[in-house]
């Protein structure tokens, strides 16, 4: 269910990417002087790092470190 | 001439850099600690380096200056959408690669694509792919060095000067340092670039009264306004830039540098990190390119603002050399050097200009990779490393380097595009294109040799083809594109101010997209490696 749902959320902030409601317009400017498009896109990588977070938290691949832990163990030699 | 002195200065720190990590080698002649740092790269240098290693003239000097012309969809094609799918790849596939890397020794992608597919010559075609669609990215580096030397200096240093004197330093440092001096020359670079944007925003907004009545004037202006809107970008070409971030992770030197953690769990911060690290260069950059169009008091600015002006009013009653001259004319990479000229004292501008320095100079990950695929696909693989011993190896790998660095160097002597377009034209859509090869060697069981070779030899013939189409239709002049190819009123070929369209989109989504299907369908119908062979990755 979570990689369900993660995967959701990585596709659902990919189609957020195409705002295309606020493509032909500058307003709101916020704070004064920056247009919302821009505003817009720069929550948006925000957003991707919050993705990133929680993809690293919930779907980490652990499996590929402990394949790795195994290979050095078996590399080193016993005292 | 003050500026230019801290460009200097600086340079003279990143060779000492190369040179202090040539002493501090761990392993000798050993060819994994020349070419990966010895597979050791701590969370910090790691997480700075990569992200580094990735940022090109282009992400200062290119960004600005699509801005300067394009408004602010610039952010929104190149820079979020970057922040979303590269560290998505780098989670999926670098891990892996990382992890292939550790326990099975290799050091380029041709390397493991020869062992996974159990190929020799496929290999080597997708070495001969990859080595010609990087040699751009490295080209761009020395223009860009060009460019913001002279202009730093004022006009004193000239570009063919500043580009063989940045030339010279990025191979000093590889040269010596080899992966280690790069990643801390990288990591040097991205801290100083990180604090540009910041400063450079401040003391710009601050000269220039404050971006409110800037943007307010803008808005009041016909010809300004959409600058600050997207409603020139045809959305289909919007979306089809989010296929462009794909080639990163395809990048020889990206996945090289992956190869160079210590540890899997150095990639947690990369990835969290990556969409930040980009916010904070783009933004300010992308802004105050917008924000130049209002500077009406620097005369280069001006120039280049009536050349896109005539451009667009008599840009179709012209010649395609005419307006091919005019578009160099209005090309803004270098208004964000303009600006800091125009607002920053003498003395911060040559810190900032160094700042910028630090960002046009990452092709330095580029020469190291591709002297790294150089010696281990090609010399070492075709049993010269046996013959000769490590010590040769890694000579032929510095002989290497300071060959293609000569070659890059007289290529953007001679090189008329601007840096923007010779990146994204050539390199950027190639590598998409061959990303799916790392997602099917990683992933799919199924893949084969016959695959990658279709996928391979399908992205060399297209970006073949776009660029003989580009060659042989002239730009049309800014406004609607011309259509080439049509079946029952659908637009299939166009040739656009910018580039081309297929179905309105960029040619990248087809190369994408028809690398995928060919990868699959292909793989289908030939023979699969052996199980010993799929067992090593699955």
């Amino acid at each position: 269910m979570k990689r369900i749902l993660l995967v959701i959320a990585v596709i659902a902030l990919y189609a957020l990417h195409q705002d295309f409601w606020f493509w032909r317009t500058a307003h709101p400017l916020v704070f004064g002087f920056v247009p919302i498009g821009l505003f817009y896109q720069a929550c948006f990588s925000g957003a991707a790092s919050l993705l990133m977070w929680l993809l690293v938290k919930n779907a980490w691949p652990v499996h590929l470190e402990h394949e790795i832990e195994q290979v050095k163990s078996e590399e080193e030699p016993t005292p | 001439m003050i500026p230019a002195i801290f460009v200097f200065l600086y340079l003279a720190a990143v060779l000492y850099i190369g040179v202090f990590a040539f002493r501090k080698a761990r392993g000798g002649k050993k060819a994994e600690d020349y070419f990966l740092a010895s597979r050791s790269l701590g969370p910090f240098v790691f997480l700075f380096s990569l992200f580094g290693t990735n940022m090109t003239a282009f992400a200062i000097l290119g960004s600005s200056g699509h801005a300067f012309s394009n408004g602010i969809v610039t952010f929104g094609l190149m820079a979020s959408s970057s922040g979303l799918v590269i560290p998505l790849t780098i989670f999926f596939v670098g891990t892996r690669v990382w992890a292939l890397g550790k326990k099975h020794g290799f050091m380029t992608p041709v390397q493991m694509f020869r062992d996974r597919w159990e190929c020799r010559h496929i290999g080597t075609v997708i070495f001969v792919v990859q080595a010609v669609l990087l040699v751009p990215y490295i080209i761009i580096g020395i223009m860009g060095g060009g460019t913001t030397l002279n202009v730093i200096s004022g006009g004193k240093v000239p570009y063919w000067f500043g580009g063989a004197i940045v030339a010279l330093v990025v191979m000093g440092y590889v040269f010596f340092g080899g992966m280690r001096g790069t990643a801390w020359v990288n990591t040097f670079q991205t801290i100083l670039f990180l604090t540009f944007g910041v400063i450079a925003i401040i003391v710009i907004g601050a000269g220039m009264g404050g971006f409110k009545s800037a943007v307010n004037a803008m808005l009041a202006s016909p010809a300004l306004a959409p600058l600050l809107t997207r409603e020139r970008i045809s959305p289909y070409y919007f979306f089809s830039y989010t296929f462009i971030p794909l080639s990163a992770i395809a990048f020889p030197h990206i996945l090289i540098f992956c190869l160079t953690a210590e540890k899997m769990k150095h990639f947690k911060k990369t990835v969290i990190f990556y969409p930040l690290c980009i916010l904070a260069i783009w933004l300010p950059c992308v802004f105050l390119g917008v924000m130049a169009n209002r500077v009406t008091d620097v005369p280069a600015i001006r120039a280049k603002q009536e050349a896109r002006r005539v451009l667009a009013t008599q840009g179709k009653t012209m010649t395609p050399e005419a307006r091919d001259e005019l578009r160099e004319q209005s090309a803004g990479d270098d208004v964000i050097m303009l600006l800091l000229q125009r607002y920053a004292p003498l003395w911060l501008a040559g810190l900032l200009g160094a700042g910028i320095m630090a960002a046009v100079m990452a092709s330095d990950s580029q020469i190291l990779a591709l002297s790294t695929m150089f010696t281990e696909d090609v010399f070492a693989f075709y049993g010269h490393k046996e013959r000769f011993g490590e010590a040769v190896q890694v000579l032929t790998g510095r002989l290497f380097i300071v060959l293609i660095t000569i070659f890059a160097y007289v290529v953007a002597l001679r090189a008329p595009e601007t840096i923007f377009e010779l990146a994204i034209q050539y390199a950027f859509s190639g590598f998409a294109a061959l990303s799916p090869l790392l997602v099917a060697a990683i992933f799919w069981k199924g893949s084969t040799k016959w695959g990658a070779f279709a996928s391979t030899a399908w992205t060399a013939s297209a970006v073949i083809a776009v660029a003989l189409f580009q060659h042989f239709v002239p730009a049309p002049a800014p406004g609607p594109s011309v259509v080439v190819w049509s079946v029952a009123g659908m637009e299939v070929l166009s040739r656009t101010p910018g580039g081309t369209a297929v179905f309105g989109f960029m040619p990248v989504v087809p190369m994408v997209l028809i690398s995928v299907l060919l990868m699959w369908t292909v793989s289908l119908v030939t023979s699969k490696p052996n199980q010993t062979t799929i067992a090593k990755y699955f």
